[in-house]
């Protein structure tokens, strides 16, 4: 097994009266990719600001590359790339100048020209930051992050505000720093960002883990996806319930309208479109609802993610 | 199929991220710190306004004009010495508060505190920059004053200390300010402070001018004390003004030490 890039045990942060973070474990393999997944105010980016060394927590122990990010940020800040929400770049400086002087930081940085254009920024290198759109300057701050070759990424929101391509063009970069050995953890509220990227999947809300696993675990644990069609109204549904998996619900909660409920595989809808077939029933409407990690947050929170 | 607008990714072939970090020497990273806050600064209208512009348009019009009255003596003698000080004051006191604070407003001591570069590098490439910005502005103050005829006499070692004393301790005011109040706040302290002293602080006028009373206070602000020892220097005087340089150095100690305790990075 990797060792671990991150490692945070029984992690307390409280701002005031309110609870932050709440006994908040987390575990990231060298080498792979963590998403933490949460509405705003969930404690994402608090939680990773404590790892990158910008707060303290109030209880817990935090170990990043096997070092402590408050005590030892001066040998940590070398191997780690940040990415910021709001970036933080000078508004006046070029992006070019911008990204030359992060790179001028480390001693064997990626070129910036290079980066720039792998991010679909060189038609802006001349321009003031002020001036990039909000998804130009996110590129800039992934591209700052990256420049110095760093073991481990902390991106907070890396893909708010992108257009499809740009934010296809950041997916590329995490999946090749992944590909090539570096650690990654990220904050997003995007299901399928976590889905696609994340070896991993933590979803925090009111700043307490309520589910963690990888995206397939999540998605297959728990309640069930369904299967539902048009048919005649009044079938006997008892003959369906006897080919499926026991535990299966089979319902007809509008006339007409049949409801499958069970995790969903294809012999699942094999037995299903079968028993139609024997019924000489056509089956209009066919549908089939996988669980998402959007479903699995509703189920876990109540509410929407991006409410 | 490309639909217009997406971006072209050229290649991110295999080992392009392959992990290898390390700091580079903290004299590169001074080096581009420094070389950036300068440009920075060279390039906002704002600033060259308020280290360049205002100061020749007060030596022509001083010198040239004869709005305010001299002691006698000539009136770029008379002027020079308190322009300089200006000059100096704008520098690394108004403007490097203004731009220190917007940068913390906008997140960008934060971001430059997550790289490899130390805190102590940052704050030697914003000393750099402003020393820098001090020898564009001396040599353009200096050379506008010597074509209208000042004549400076008396020791220039001297005089160099008392800029370099009066600049440390106007930035590490200036990053009192910056770091301690909001960005706005701090822009339009700044601006005021850098008014009253220009009017009533001993930059303009020397102290004299004033009834003896303020003047017995005032003698111990920076810019009193500054602009006063750079006139003794410059006229001639052959002793070191040695009660300004300890009244700056005091200021320096003082504000440095506040700085250190109160300055907030975020």
């Amino acid at each position: 097994m990797q060792p671990s890039a991150v490692e945070v045990v029984g992690l307390v942060k409280r701002y005031g009266d309110i609870l932050a973070l709440d006994d908040v474990h987390v575990d990231v393999p060298a080498g792979s990719v963590l998403a933490m997944l949460g509405p705003n105010g969930a404690g994402k980016t608090t939680a990773v600001e404590i790892c990158e060394g910008f707060r303290r927590p109030d209880a817990g122990t935090v170990r990043v590359l096997g070092l402590d990010p408050d005590r030892d940020a001066r040998i940590l800040r070398p191997r780690v790339g940040v990415m910021l929400q709001g970036g933080g770049a000078y508004p006046a400086a070029r992006s070019g100048e911008m990204l030359r002087l992060v790179a001028s930081f480390a001693h064997r940085p990626h070129d910036p020209a290079t980066l720039l254009d792998a991010l679909g920024l060189a038609s802006v290198a001349r321009t003031p930051v002020k001036r990039l759109s909000g998804g130009q300057r996110q590129r800039l701050s992934l591209a700052m992050a990256i420049v110095g070759r760093p073991e481990l990424v902390f991106l907070d929101e890396p893909t708010a505000g992108l257009d499809p391509a740009a934010r296809h063009a950041t997916w590329q970069v995490i999946e090749g720093l992944r590909r090539d050995g570096a650690t990654v953890v990220l904050t997003t509220h995007f299901m399928d960002e976590a889905e696609r990227l994340a070896d991993t999947v933590v979803v925090l809300d009111h700043g307490r883990i309520v589910a963690k696993g990888s995206p397939r675990e999540l998605t297959r644990a728990g309640m069930s996806g369904q299967v539902s069609f048009r048919a005649v109204a009044g079938l006997d549904l008892s003959g369906l319930g006897a080919v499926l998996p026991s535990g299966t619900q089979v319902s007809e909660p509008s006339p007409g309208r049949y409801v499958v409920q069970s995790p969903v595989d294809p012999e699942l809808l094999a037995a299903v479109t079968g028993w139609c077939a024997r019924q000489n029933v056509l089956a209009q409407d066919l549908q089939v609802q996988r669980r998402s990690l959007e479903d699995v947050f509703l189920e876990l929170t109540g509410r929407e993610l991006r409410s | 199929m490309k639909a217009p607008g997406d971006v072209d990714i050229p290649d991110l072939g295999l080992g392009t991220f392959v992990p290898d970090a390390g700091a580079a020497p903290l004299s590169r990273m001074l080096a581009a710190q420094a070389a950036i806050e300068l440009r920075l600064a060279l390039r906002q209208g704002e600033q060259v306004l308020l280290t360049l512009v205002i100061p020749v348009l007060l030596t022509l019009l001083l010198v040239l004009g004869s709005l305010v009255e001299t002691d006698g003596s000539g009136r770029a003698d008379y002027f020079l010495p308190g322009i300089l000080a200006l000059a100096i004051v704008s520098s690394s006191f108004t403007g490097l508060a203004i731009a220190t604070g917007f940068e913390r407003k906008y997140g960008v001591l934060k971001r430059l505190g997550a790289t490899a570069m130390p805190r102590s590098v940052l704050l030697g490439g914003k000393t750099l920059a402003v020393l820098g910005m001090e020898v564009v502005q001396l040599a353009v103050l200096a050379g506008l004053g010597l074509a209208l005829g000042w004549e400076p006499r008396g020791a220039l070692p001297g005089a160099l200390v008392l800029v370099l004393l009066g600049t440390a301790a106007f930035a590490a005011l200036g990053l009192l300010l910056a770091g301690t109040l909001r960005a706005e706040a701090t822009l339009a302290a700044a601006n005021l402070v850098w008014f009253l002293l220009l009017l009533g602080g001993g930059l303009l006028l020397p102290l004299t001018r004033l009834s003896e009373s303020a003047a017995s206070v005032l003698q111990f602000l920076p810019s009193a004390a500054l602009a006063d020892g750079l006139r003794a220097a410059f006229q001639g005087g052959t002793l070191f003004p040695a009660q300004e340089a300890l009244i700056l150095l005091a200021w320096a100690v003082l504000a440095f030490a506040a700085a250190v305790r109160w300055f907030r990075w975020e």
